[in-house]
């Protein structure tokens, strides 16, 4: 299964669906993030994780373990 | 997700019986939009607007009086969504569904309009009477964005008001939007009937837990609903930004970049600050003998003019011409990278360290707000959501010296490590120095943070996730004004009020003899032993005890208790200050002591209460005033330590 944290840098990828927590959920539909939602990832931070991700024309910046909650086509 | 009577909010309108009020208006919205400027303006009151997500965390009410009838408006927190568990959410989903307002205004924001519109359409899936207020359309006309309001009332079916909040005359239209549609009921018309039936639905949707289908719905009508209506006409910069963010972001150059940052801002701090800090001196003591020679001349008795002079007017002065320099160069520099959108790359860069401490990477973010002024850091960490992270990042911010131990922090180490070198380098040296301090800060803060989340605090990192905002033109003259008198003033003014009484008390303490030593000399020498082990000696221990109230008076008030009742005035300048301090057994050791220990101490009472008033309890404040006082003894020994030994 792909999840958001194995997508590659600048490759748009479309989210299938997400396995949230209660508090994580809250978040993530704040953002609109939902399914068939187009996100990139556009870079990561200095020590390479969180990185930060392209949605609905705002720059988000996720960690790795919530990313891998993320599963995309 | 249960309904417990006390999230009901049944206690809200206590105060307020039916009788007051026509009609009852909630005003909502997402953070930011100016909610609260187009409350204070609609009501007249004059609630703090602030610049942070969270700054209005319970309801806030006021009547508003338009063609005899009277309105309770309530400012409800602001926030993204409705359907959440955060405290402020639920304050704004309970209002709109239990206390059943007359009209909800849903104020957005012009810039981000499809952001905005989720919240719409989530308070319009609970409650029928709606009014879209669009504000921030001044700003969003600067940005090249224009929204036709016509086109989003009819696509929502709810009247739309355009507004700018800092501009009264486009509030006049929103008054009497408010005004008909509370008479003429006139928003069900626009809407479809059937709606009613739906709206029960939804609600029990929205407040259980399984409304995914109901929020992907939401989503893509707002997507859908923003592009009708907006219209773009500016270039795109997202490549520049795109570019900024690749460089400082960058595992070469990111974290380089950002001591570089702090560096150049100290380094222009120190610079700046000297020579206007020389004048402002000269100044004060030109008035202050010409004060002198006048309270002479009344025939005033010296034991009225000493303690006034010498004790109220020398601190106060010493405070306004060393402080008063440095924040007007820092404050403003500093509101430029805030404005920037610099500071969320800060917290980004720096999350991957939190997480390792089991922490939240907006603290970075209030440990940045923290070096302006540790008590708005500790009210700033609302922003982190989860408690335990929350109060670890309270605990922690008065690690980060605020801009009231700046000055004495620039101070010390030019006189004791910029003096071993002139010119340039001496300045360079200086601001290396001060550097190193907040990078000792910073060391400290991740320790204590980690310590704290393995025993007092345990617990596993909740989430992180941060909008990293596009890169924004600073407008420059705003900023300096803002900055200047908003925060250079203000903090300025509460070092005054503390510094006046307290030169009065340092003076009588310094002065009122009992037996052959003054008081002061008693206290210092109760000090004494402690202070020694830490390198210290006890009048330092006795200023920094009685500049708990304001960090910044502690630098005068150290010069006080070495001049006693001593005359001496003429504290023209640094190399004066050197002086006096190096007459009094001061040495390289000393300072560097008394730079950890200003930077490892309790902090002010201020930031001691809001401690208390943010985490709701007396242990938190305590052990925010313990734990740094902890460390700052640890590590002042520990120098000394080394220092007796090499």
């Amino acid at each position: 299964m792909k999840t958001l944290y194995d997508a590659t840098l600048n490759q748009t990828a479309i989210v299938k669906s997400i396995e949230y927590s209660c508090a994580l959920r809250r978040r993530f539909l704040d953002l609109g993030l939902i399914s068939e939602t187009e996100i990139t990832p556009i870079f990561s931070s200095v020590l390479g994780d969180p990185r930060a991700y392209l949605v609905r024309g705002s720059v988000i910046a996720i960690r790795a373990e919530d990313a891998k909650k993320i599963l995309i086509f | 997700m249960g309904l417990t009577s006390n999230s009901t909010g049944t206690s809200l309108l206590d105060d307020y019986t039916s009788e007051n009020y026509d009609y009852l208006i909630a005003l909502a919205g997402n953070p930011n939009v100016g909610k609260s400027t187009i409350f204070n303006s609609l009501t007249g009151m004059h609630q703090h607007t602030g610049n942070w997500p969270g700054k209005t965390v319970s309801n806030a009410c006021g009547y508003l009086k338009y063609n005899n009838k009277t309105f309770l408006l309530y400012d409800i927190p602001g926030t993204y969504s409705l359907m959440s568990n955060s405290e402020e959410e639920e304050i704004a989903r309970d209002f709109i569904c239990f206390k059943k307002p007359n009209l909800t205004v849903a104020i957005v924001d012009a810039t981000c309009l499809e952001r905005s519109l989720n919240l719409v359409y989530q308070i319009m899936e609970i409650t029928q009477n709606v009014v879209v207020c669009v504000n921030l359309l001044d700003e969003a006309k600067n940005k090249g964005i224009s929204i036709d309001l016509d086109a989003l009332s009819e696509a929502l079916g709810v009247p739309v008001v355009g507004t700018n909040a800092t501009n009264k005359k486009t509030l006049y239209n929103l008054k009497r939007t408010i005004f008909d549609v509370c008479i003429n009921d006139n928003v069900s018309k626009l809407r479809d009937v059937k709606k009613t039936e739906l709206i029960e639905n939804n609600l029990s949707k929205i407040l259980d837990g399984d409304n995914t289908e109901l929020v992907s719905y939401i989503v893509k009508k707002c997507s859908e609903v923003s592009k009708k209506v907006t219209h773009t006409t500016a270039s795109d910069d997202k490549s520049l930004t795109r570019k900024f963010d690749k460089v400082l972001t960058s595992k070469l150059f990111g974290i380089p970049i950002m001591l570089l940052f702090l560096a150049i801002i100290f380094w222009l701090t120190i610079v700046g600050a000297n020579y206007p800090s020389k004048l402002l001196s000269n100044g004060f003591n030109f008035i202050q003998e010409k004060l002198l020679l006048a309270l002479n001349y009344m025939h005033i008795p010296q034991f009225v003019i000493n303690p006034l002079v010498y004790g109220l007017y020398q601190t106060t002065a010493w405070v306004i011409s060393v402080m008063l320099p440095p924040m007007v160069i820092f404050f403003p520099i500093f509101t430029i990278l805030e404005d920037l959108g610099f500071l969320p790359r800060i917290a980004f860069n720096l999350d991957r360290c939190f997480k390792c401490c089991k922490t939240c990477g907006k603290q970075a973010l209030t440990m940045c707000m923290g070096f302006g002024c540790n008590a708005a850091g500790v009210v700033g960490c609302r922003i982190i959501d989860s408690k335990r992270e929350k109060i670890i990042a309270m605990l922690t911010n008065c690690f980060v010296p605020c801009n009231g131990r700046f000055p004495f922090l620039i101070t010390i180490s030019t006189i004791f490590v910029g003096a071993l070198f002139t010119g340039l380098y001496s300045s360079l040296l200086a601001t290396l120095t001060v550097v190193l301090v907040v990078f000792i800060g910073i060391i400290m803060t991740f320790l204590t943070s980690k310590i704290l989340s393995k025993t007092l605090l345990k617990g596993e990192p909740s989430h992180f996730i941060l909008e990293l905002p596009p890169y924004r033109k600073p407008q420059i003259s705003k900023i300096i004004i803002r900055s200047i008198f908003d925060r250079a003033l203000f903090v300025l003014g509460r070092a005054i009020k503390v510094a006046a009484p307290a030169g009065i008390i340092i003076w009588l303490l310094a002065n009122i003899n009992i037996g052959d030593n003054s008081i002061l000399h008693y206290i210092a020498n109760i000090l004494d032993p402690i202070a020694k082990i830490m390198g210290l000696d006890g009048y330092i221990l006795t200023a920094f005890l009685l500049g708990l109230p304001a960090n910044e008076i502690v630098l005068p008030l150290i010069l006080m208790c070495y001049l006693g009742n001593n005359t001496l005035v003429d504290l023209e300048d640094i190399s004066t200050i050197a002086e006096v301090l190096k007459a009094n057994g001061w040495t390289i050791v000393t300072a560097i002591n008394t730079m950890l220990f200003c930077l490892l101490h309790f902090p002010c009472s201020t930031t001691l209460i809001s401690i208390k008033k943010e985490s709701g309890s007396t242990k938190w404040a305590l052990l925010g005033f313990a734990i740094p006082t902890f460390c700052g003894f640890i590590v002042c020994t520990f120098v000394n330590l080394v220092s007796k030994i090499v």
